[in-house]
């Protein structure tokens, strides 16, 4: 199979936000090459995509796909390395490691699912779910406000932040690749539907815009939408930076460790 | 004097453990071989540490209540143990702190104040000791240069020196051999199976490898990583191995607990990765700086479904270098997780280190793919070993937590689960014969009688036994277990006593797999077993 389609059944729900961030991710793929990426994935709909997509992966645990891309980025710095998430998965069970692969500067690309709900485990509230979100957890109605995405991103100091809407696949492929493209720690958050538990494709597309350029105060754009709907949803860039990466500052110095040198220290 | 005990201890931030270690390096020069075990609370200042430092001809390594020469650098450690003294040696006490005692007085904070700095008192007190055993000036001088701040230091252990009165002769037995500690040991095992990659998160007695290793990356060709906490430290470690860096990381229970989903997940995905496992006295934070055995159904049981695992229990330094280099080889080997279960009396302790086990430190290549168009992850063959390829070549390579096919796709189909379970558990046996091949369970002595012990409750069980007249059987690996070897050890044996420390008598139980058990003895106050306490129990 060198061909970056699998023959897999496909288990999404029809008009899943999940077809058109697999779309693009081959696309983009394509263009990188196949054998000089590696994608990783977390447990929930979202990670499915490993199954959809035929190129190196390391299919982890719930929360870990970002754990996974730190380590696979700094064994081979060469690598592409996407790690796919959902809110669940990396705001939920592994925002540890998003926070730190975010300050650390590892060059990789952050993918959120989201979709604003547990989906594979049937509907339950996530940290990003509005507050009121009535689930399978909370029947009468969510109690916590929501999350924002980006604003942990930014206050980590995540290097490049973005976000994308899935019923804009042209949006969506742009900044996928500005994202790739961005040495240092990229995060696109991809607003979604969830066709079976949380549709929210027209409150999207009635709500959202697209930033023209990235704003000069990213840590105000970013506060524009509440995720709990106040203010409108700004679509795009957020912030770019250049910093040295984490991988950059970690390289190898290329010497052997001579076991009786050290040891000789030690007399 | 052919064996004696210095016990040299003060309050946290006194630097009493410097002062053994100097002591320990003067000795070394001597040609005396060292044991060190350490002994601190888990706090920054105040308290009560203290080191004691074995010394003998012949390589004890195993810790006597009775102690030859109390250092004392403090009130409190004079009046902790003054009941210890064996006779055949002296007390030598800070006289700044300490009016009148029996023993030597040492001005000892008056001369580093004076001459030096105040803090500058261990050096102080260890000159007095230098002098009082009959070591010379010059080798003392020569160990004092190499500590930081040289010249104050000198300028204090001179002064000191001259100060002090000369009590013994000592005689010079032979050359200086390196001193390490286990972490250090089992470091270095790693390095000569090619570690390239070591991820950690502070946790005693763990984390003496982490800054180990950091030291080294300065110069060398390792990567040390410290990662946010141990969830991310084990999945970082599996993503890194997967791309192709031969990984380990290290903790003590607490952290393993946390790792237990990437022992399970190295397990599925047949990623191969070490795990150092220094074990503490638990449960949760239990009594952090002090010794258990007490992780050992853990490391064998850590992680959901089944798997296969090496579990390694090294027993002193050499043992850590071996097993650990070993445990590296066979992880690539067999792409399973391989646990070294130590614990903090071999971590932390300080070892004349007997080079001639470098030459079991050996490098594996793994067994590689083709890599080239088309390539399986998991194919499924004769020994279920399927070859390994890293991501950045010709070949697609599929890692997965799923149960998945042999191209690394997601399945639930029943026939490809029964398939993929059959395929991992293929390397049962290989892993049994590889490791009844190896010397994995040691016999000192013979006789009818026998003590069977791991980890580092065999060094003074070691001692214990020859006195008595015992065999002593030492375990090195529990998974999988040495059957034929361990029954073998057992020919001609009619009672049988475990020793371990922990309060269930954990290797006990599993020993019983395999013969009747007469006794255990156990301890789990956290110190090490004194060899008279496993005498006593024998007599
Ligand atoms: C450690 C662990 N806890 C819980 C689960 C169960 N689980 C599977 S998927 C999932 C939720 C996934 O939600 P999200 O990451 O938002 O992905 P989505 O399904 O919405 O795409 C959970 C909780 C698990 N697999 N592992």
């Amino acid at each position: 199979m060198s061909d970056i389609n699998m023959e897999t059944e496909n288990t999404w729900c029809p008009g899943c936000g999940n077809f058109a961030i697999e779309a693009v991710t081959k696309k983009g793929i394509k263009k990188i090459g196949r054998n000089k990426t590696a994608i990783t994935a977390g447990i929930g709909c979202h990670a499915k995509i490993i199954d959809y997509v035929n190129v190196n992966s390391f299919y982890g645990l719930h929360g870990r796909p970002v754990s996974l891309a730190v380590g696979i980025k700094l064994a081979n710095p060469e690598l592409s390395v996407l790690a796919f998430s959902g809110d669940g998965d990396s705001l939920n069970e592994g925002i540890s490691h998003l926070i730190h692969a975010a300050k650390r500067n590892s060059d990789i690309t952050v993918v959120i699912h989201q979709n604003r709900n547990f989906a594979l485990t049937v509907k339950q509230f996530t940290a990003s779910s509005p507050k009121g979100f009535v689930s399978n957890s909370s029947p009468e109605g969510n109690v916590e406000e929501p999350l924002n995405t980006l604003e942990v991103a930014n206050s980590a100091g995540a290097t490049f932040i973005s976000r994308s809407f899935s019923g804009d696949i042209e949006h969506l492929q742009e900044t996928m690749e500005k994202a790739v493209e961005h040495k240092g720690f990229s995060l696109i958050e991809v607003l979604q539907s969830c066709p079976a538990w949380y549709d929210t494709n027209s409150y999207y597309r009635e709500n959202s815009y697209k930033m023209e350029k990235v704003p000069k105060n990213p840590d105000k754009k970013i506060r524009e939408w509440n995720y709990d709907g106040e203010g409108k949803i700004p679509l795009g860039v957020f912030k770019k930076q250049e910093k040295p990466t984490y991988e950059e500052k970690m390289a190898r110095k290329g010497k052997k460790v001579s076991v009786e040198e050290v040891l000789k220290s030690k007399i | 004097m052919e064996d004696f005990q210095i016990l040299i201890g003060g309050a946290a931030g006194q630097g009493s453990k410097s002062a053994g270690r100097l002591i320990a390096r003067v000795l070394n020069r001597y040609g005396y071989k060292i044991y060190v075990y350490e002994d601190y609370p888990s706090l920054i200042r105040g308290g009560h540490n203290f080191s004691l430092i074995r010394v003998s001809k012949d390589n004890k390594r195993s810790i006597k209540r009775q102690v030859d020469f109390l250092l004392a650098l403090n009130k409190d450690t004079l009046e902790r143990h003054r009941d210890k003294l064996s006779g055949r040696g002296c007390i030598i006490y800070n006289a700044d702190e300490v009016d009148e005692a029996e023993g030597i007085g040492a001005p000892i904070e008056t001369i580093a104040t004076e001459v030096g700095k105040k803090i500058m008192q261990n050096t102080a007190l260890c000159a007095y000791f230098c002098k009082a055993v009959g070591i010379s000036e010059g080798v003392m001088k020569e160990v004092v240069e190499t500590l930081p701040a040289p010249d104050k230091n000198l300028k204090v252990a001179e002064k000191a020196y001259q100060k002090a009165e000369k009590e013994n002769d000592l005689e010079d037995i032979g050359d200086p051999v390196p001193l390490v500690t286990g972490n250090e040991a089992l470091s270095l095992g790693a390095l000569e199976a090619g570690l390239e990659n070591y991820f950690a998160y502070p946790m005693t007695p763990s984390t003496s490898i982490l800054h180990f290793l950091a030291g080294l990356e300065t110069e060398c060709d390792v990567q040390v990583m410290q990662p946010e906490n141990e969830v991310g430290v084990i999945n970082t470690a599996l993503g890194a191995a997967y791309a192709g860096r031969r990984s380990m990381v290290g903790t003590s229970g607490g952290g393993f607990a946390l790792m237990a989903e990437g022992v399970s997940l190295a397990g599925i995905s047949e990623t191969p990765i070490v795990i150092i496992e220094s074990q503490r006295a638990g449960p949760a934070s239990g009594v952090p700086t002090y010794n258990a055995q007490s992780d050992l159904n853990f490391a064998l049981n850590a992680g959901h479904g089944d798997f296969l695992r090496f579990v390694f229990t090294p027993g002193d330094a050499e043992e850590a270098f071996y097993l650990t280099n070993l445990a590296m080889n066979l992880s690539w080997k067999y792409q399973v997780p391989a646990i070294v279960l130590i614990d903090k009396d071999i971590s932390e302790s300080t070892f004349s280190f007997d080079q001639s086990v470098l030459e079991k430190g050996e490098y594996w290549e793994e067994s590689r793919g083709e890599c080239g168009k088309h390539y399986d992850r998991y194919e499924d063959n004769e020994f279920g070993i399927s070859p390994l390829c890293y991501p950045g070549k010709e070949a697609t390579v599929r890692n997965n937590s799923y149960e998945h096919n042999e191209y690394g796709t997601t399945t639930e189909d029943p026939d490809e689960v029964v398939k993929m379970q059959d395929k991992r558990m293929k390397k049962k046996p290989l892993m049994e014969e590889e490791i009844e091949r190896l010397e994995m369970v040691k016999v000192f002595g013979e006789g009818k009688k026998a003590l069977v012990t791991w980890g580092s409750s065999k060094m003074a069980a070691k001692e214990a036994g020859k006195k008595a007249g015992w065999k002593v059987i030492q375990i090195m690996s529990f998974a999988p277990f040495p059957e034929k070897r361990f029954k073998n050890a057992l020919e001609g044996v009619e009672e049988l006593v475990v020793v371990e420390e922990n309060r269930l008598g954990q290797a006990a139980e599993i020993i019983k797999r395999y013969t009747e058990v007469d006794r255990k003895v156990l301890k789990y106050d956290g110190r090490p077993f004194y060899e008279e306490e496993i005498l006593n129990e024998l007599n």
